[in-house]
């Protein structure tokens, strides 16, 4: 079965645009193309924030550390957070997003293909934008969540010696604008095509798993990237044209920054998490060979966990001293979004509680990171008591949390997901030899990491601090940290073996090689350009099972079609256009206050926008 | 919003758009309700006014109301939201209730908790 | 949901027409727009936040409604309240009555009558130009008073916020002034009457955010 897959041929596709070559994917407007696009993008961002983070743990290796600099250690720290989460996390799910929400229900695209092209270019050159501080000696240095004291401060002169000093926080502002608009735009795009473009008889309460935790994180991006946008806007003026948003010297007050920053932030990390809950909830299903236990509650503790995650935002800031009554408050609520978190996990365990298991190394991703959440989960709920988080703040503690829930939760869930649907993707299987040398490098590495950070932390060693000194009892568990971060990131070489190994085999996938649940399944791997010849009909919540059952337990491969009489839409170049036009209009805001005719290439950057957004307008897309 | 609860249904199966004369009329109120605010206003600064002593204390929350009027009476009827499927006036409500939250969530932390602790 | 209940049990009977299709039997870029206003609601509730938080906390004048003392010509003197109620307060109806007109548009616009689209598109694109016009007319009025961009939290918030309102205005005006001259060539027939129904939307959602500065912003004392 699996062999005869590559033997066939697709006939002649008249009506699809499927070409090879750099125009073809320059002008792309497949969602399955952007998606890789996606991938291949943020996994290099993603390995040069490991990169970062190597660099942080060598310096910590021993006491007083000389490797880099403290400057270059708070520039390291602060792309590390800032790669990671929104040039890592963020656009790792967004490659799922793109490549398997229209497969899983039944569609042929997003429903805006263009604007989906239009939100990768923006994120591609909005992430080069924000790495290119490094090249010019300026890297954003105020941590990932940029408090104003440190990010707000006036000019610094130009000299000749330092060409673009104080630029490093200029660098971060604008490059998270474009980087917001990216998010805002694919955002809006995934919850329409949600929204609109399901399968005839694909009722809301019959989607999969990881379309429903989509869907919450496409709603949570509308609603709190807006919140941010506007403090980077203040974080603007205030640093270029002597407003006082968050200067105590002219009224203002650095905790509105805080404010409005984690009224953003803690949302964000839904965002982060939830995709990576959707595709363990799509595999824990499939091999365990059993329905996911509890689908409603599960559909519903997702939605509650989006709810009740913009009320909880001061927890992040019980430091600044809001008082009691705020203190209470903030403190109950997040206690409560651990009920959901609880019922989520609670029904995972329900789900492969006596299910026939198959050890896959997606299976096992999965299964650690319900392992390593629950441990992130636990320490959440210690610091949300604000006395207790007084404790912890600003110490390794809140390190070791916030790595268990995205490295442990995140990262292990992208990870699962990519062994998952690899071959859906690519037609090539994934070797599970290598995969379970990487799953085992990554998950005793991930625990040698991290879990001695919890210890450090409550034995009172600060974050952000670029050395120590020898005595403080910090040594030895710093020396295992160093050590299990080289072996986290020798799981990840491993994985880098593997994808070029199977880049180079024989395109071995069938159509469904795990027994799938849901749609992606039913067409062939790679999927042809117009995924559905036929939209599928969908009955329940695992269509693909359905069919397997009715025709006895023996699915036959799904053939190529010709695609006849499908219209598919054109290829545009107008939206990589329009993303130059918004770098270039948002990108030379960089040294308005050094250099006024700067905004010579501001209003140009605006024509071409413009420009580019009326052609894009009045092009056919069909 | 309770004009959506009791007019609603009554459209929903006709799909009868407003006529003009609807939205005039909806445009008349709206200037009229405009015209109240700065009233209000007025009234409420102006201390040898009539009814200056009545307003000033209530200035704040009949500005609200009527401006809530006036929103609800563009979104009701020229969004069409009367008419249209809920599932746009959901889009349009649930932001709206955040909105507002996150307004009220910061003025009280800014104003009322913090003062009172220290 | 009714709609999408009937085309779903039409769909599960039969054949449906494709490239048409959508869940809910709403339209896509309708439902866009829809959310884009849900995300835009944010945008303005955290301006209007700021605003509100940092009333009363300026250190120096000019004030909005109440005497102060500012820098003006140099040196430090008392200032009075700088807002213009009366010029305010015909921008608003401008902006309301041009939300009735663009709906008068619409109508037209739907029901196939060229003339009464033309001219209420005409009517609308001049009353956000006048707009526009009135808050250029009062940010250069109160600059000339001694309200620069940072002289205070006031008028940094004020101008942060208004300024925003009215690039919104300003980008509304171009989307409407393109959607004019598609009708003036009679490129806008009944059936793509949902290209003007967008930018409406858009516009009334404009409108809708100054519903809530006029008073929040210019007449709470
Ligand atoms: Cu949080």
């Amino acid at each position: 079965m699996a062999t005869s897959v590559l033997e066939r041929r697709a006939p002649a596709v008249p009506h699809t645009h499927a070409k090879t070559g750099l125009w073809s994917w320059i002008t792309t407007v497949d969602h399955k193309r952007i998606g890789i696009l996606y991938g291949a993008t943020s996994f290099l961002f993603f390995l040069l924030g490991g990169l970062e983070a190597l660099v942080i743990r060598l310096q910590l290796t021993g006491p007083n550390g000389k490797l880099v600099d403290p400057d270059t250690y708070n520039a390291l720290f602060t792309m590390h957070g800032t790669t990671m989460i929104f040039l890592g996390v963020m656009p790792l799910s967004a490659m799922f997003f793109n490549y398997f929400i229209p497969l899983q229900i039944g569609a042929r695209d997003v429903a805006f293909p263009r604007l989906n092209a239009f939100s990768y270019w923006v994120f591609l050159l909005g992430g080069i934008f924000i790495n290119t501080s490094f090249l010019v000696g300026a890297p954003p240095d105020g941590g990932w969540f940029g408090y104003a004291n440190l990010t707000s401060s006036r000019i610094i002169p130009a000299t000749a010696a330092a060409p673009s000093p104080g630029l490093n926080i200029d660098f971060w502002v604008i490059g998270l604008q474009i980087l917001g608009i990216a998010s805002i735009a694919a955002a809006l795009n995934f919850f329409v095509t949600i929204v609109n473009l399901r399968a005839p008889g694909m009722k809301m309460l019959r989607m999969p798993m990881f379309v429903w935790m989509s869907f919450v994180v496409q709603v949570l991006l509308l609603l709190a990237f807006p919140v941010i946008t506007v403090a980077l806007i203040y974080l603007m003026m205030d640093r270029n044209f002597g407003t006082s948003f968050f200067m105590p010297d002219g009224g203002g007050d650095p905790i509105m920054w805080q404010h409005l920053f984690w009224f953003f932030g803690h949302p964000e990390v839904y965002i982060l998490i939830l995709p990576a809950f959707g595709i363990t909830s799509e595999i824990l299903p499939v091999f365990s060979r059993k329905p996911l236990f509890g689908y409603t509650a599960m559909v519903f503790s997702g939605i509650f966990i989006g709810f009740v995650g913009f009320g909880v935002w001061s927890h992040h800031m019980f430091a600044t001293g809001m008082g009691p009554f705020a203190d209470t408050f903030f403190s109950l609520a997040t206690m409560v979004i651990a009920l959901p978190t609880g019922v989520k996990i609670f029904n995972w365990i329900g789900t492969i509680w006596g299910g026939s298991l198959r050890y896959t190394t997606a299976m096992m991703m999965a299964i650690a990171m319900v392992a390593l959440f629950i441990i992130g989960g636990l320490s959440g709920v210690m610091h949300s008591a604000a006395p207790a988080d007084l404790q912890q703040t600003d110490t390794y503690f809140i390190v070791a949390h916030f790595h268990y829930v995205l490295f442990g939760g995140a990262i292990f869930g992208l990870t699962a997901g990519a062994y998952y649907w690899w071959p859906k993707m690519f037609g090539r299987l994934l070797d599970e030899t290598l995969g379970k040398i990487h799953f085992w490098l990554m998950f005793i590495g991930m625990n040698a990491t991290f879990f001695p950070m919890h210890i450090l932390g409550l034995n009172g060693m600060p974050r952000r601090v670029y050395s120590y000194p020898e005595g403080l009892n910090f040594e030895f568990w710093n020396l295992i940290e160093t050590v299990g971060a080289f072996v986290l990131a020798s799981g990840f070489l491993v994985f880098l073996v593997n994808i070029i190994k199977t880049w180079m085999g024989p395109k071995n996938a069938p159509a469904d090689p795990w027994h799938g649940a849901t749609l992606e399944w039913a067409i062939p791997s790679p999927p042809q350009e117009f995924n559905f010849p036929k939209l599928p009909q969908v009955g329940s919540s695992v269509p693909q099972w359905d069919a397997r059952r009715a025709a006895g337990g023996h699915l036959p491969e799904p053939a190529l079609v010709s695609g006849e009489g499908i219209h598919m839409p054109n290829p545009s170049f107008w939206p990589l256009m329009a993303a130059i036009g918004v770098n270039l209009t948002l990108g030379s805001l960089l040294f308005i206050r050094q250099l006024p005719y700067w905004y010579g290439l501001t209003l140009f950057g605006a024509a071409w926008l413009f420009v580019s957004v009326y052609k894009w307008a009045f092009e056919p897309a069909h | 919003m309770s004009a959506h609860a009791t007019h609603g249904h009554d459209d929903d199966h006709g799909h009868s758009h407003p006529t003009p004369r609807t939205y005039l009329g909806v445009g008349v109120i709206l200037f009229a309700l405009t015209a109240l605010e700065v009233l209000a206003y007025e009234v409420g600064h102006r201390p040898t006014w009539p009814l200056h002593a009545l307003v000033e204390p209530m200035v704040v929350p009949i500005l609200l109301i009527l401006s809530a009027f006036k929103f609800v009476l563009v979104a009701g009827f020229y969004m069409h939201l009367k008419q249209d499927s809920k599932i746009f006036t959901n889009l349009f409500v649930w932001p709206i209730v955040l909105a507002v939250a996150l307004a009220l969530a910061l003025v009280i932390l800014f104003n009322y908790w913090v003062k009172e602790t220290f | 949901m009714t709609v999408a209940q009937a085309a779903t049990a039409s769909a599960e009977h039969g054949e449906i027409d494709e490239h048409h299709w959508t869940s809910t039997g709403l339209d896509t870029r309708k439902l866009a727009i829809w959310g884009f206003i849900g995300s835009e609601c944010l945008f303005f509730a955290s301006l209007i936040a700021t605003y509100l938080v940092y009333r009363g906390q300026s250190l120096v004048g000019p004030l909005p409604h109440t005497e102060s003392q500012c820098m003006l010509d140099g040196k430090m003197q008392a200032c009075e309240g700088i807002f213009e109620i009366p010029l305010v307060t015909f921008g608003t109806a401008v902006l309301l009555f041009s939300s009735l007109f663009v709906v008068l548009a619409l109508y037209g616009a739907q029901k196939g009558d060229r003339k009464m689209l033309i001219t209420w598109l005409s009517a609308t694109v001049i009353c956000g130009l006048f707009f526009i016009g009135m808050q250029v007319y009062e940010f250069y009025h109160f600059y000339h008073k001694g309200l620069g961009y940072s002289t205070n939290l006031f008028s940094s918030t004020f101008y942060t916020l208004t300024g925003f309102h009215g690039s919104h205005v300003t980008l509304g005006v171009i989307w409407l002034s393109t959607m004019l001259v598609l009708a003036l060539r009679g490129k806008l027939p009944p059936e793509k009457a949902l290209n003007l129904e967008l930018a409406a939307l858009y516009w009334h959602f404009v409108d809708v955010v100054w519903i809530v500065i006029f008073p929040v912003v210019y007449l709470m004392r």
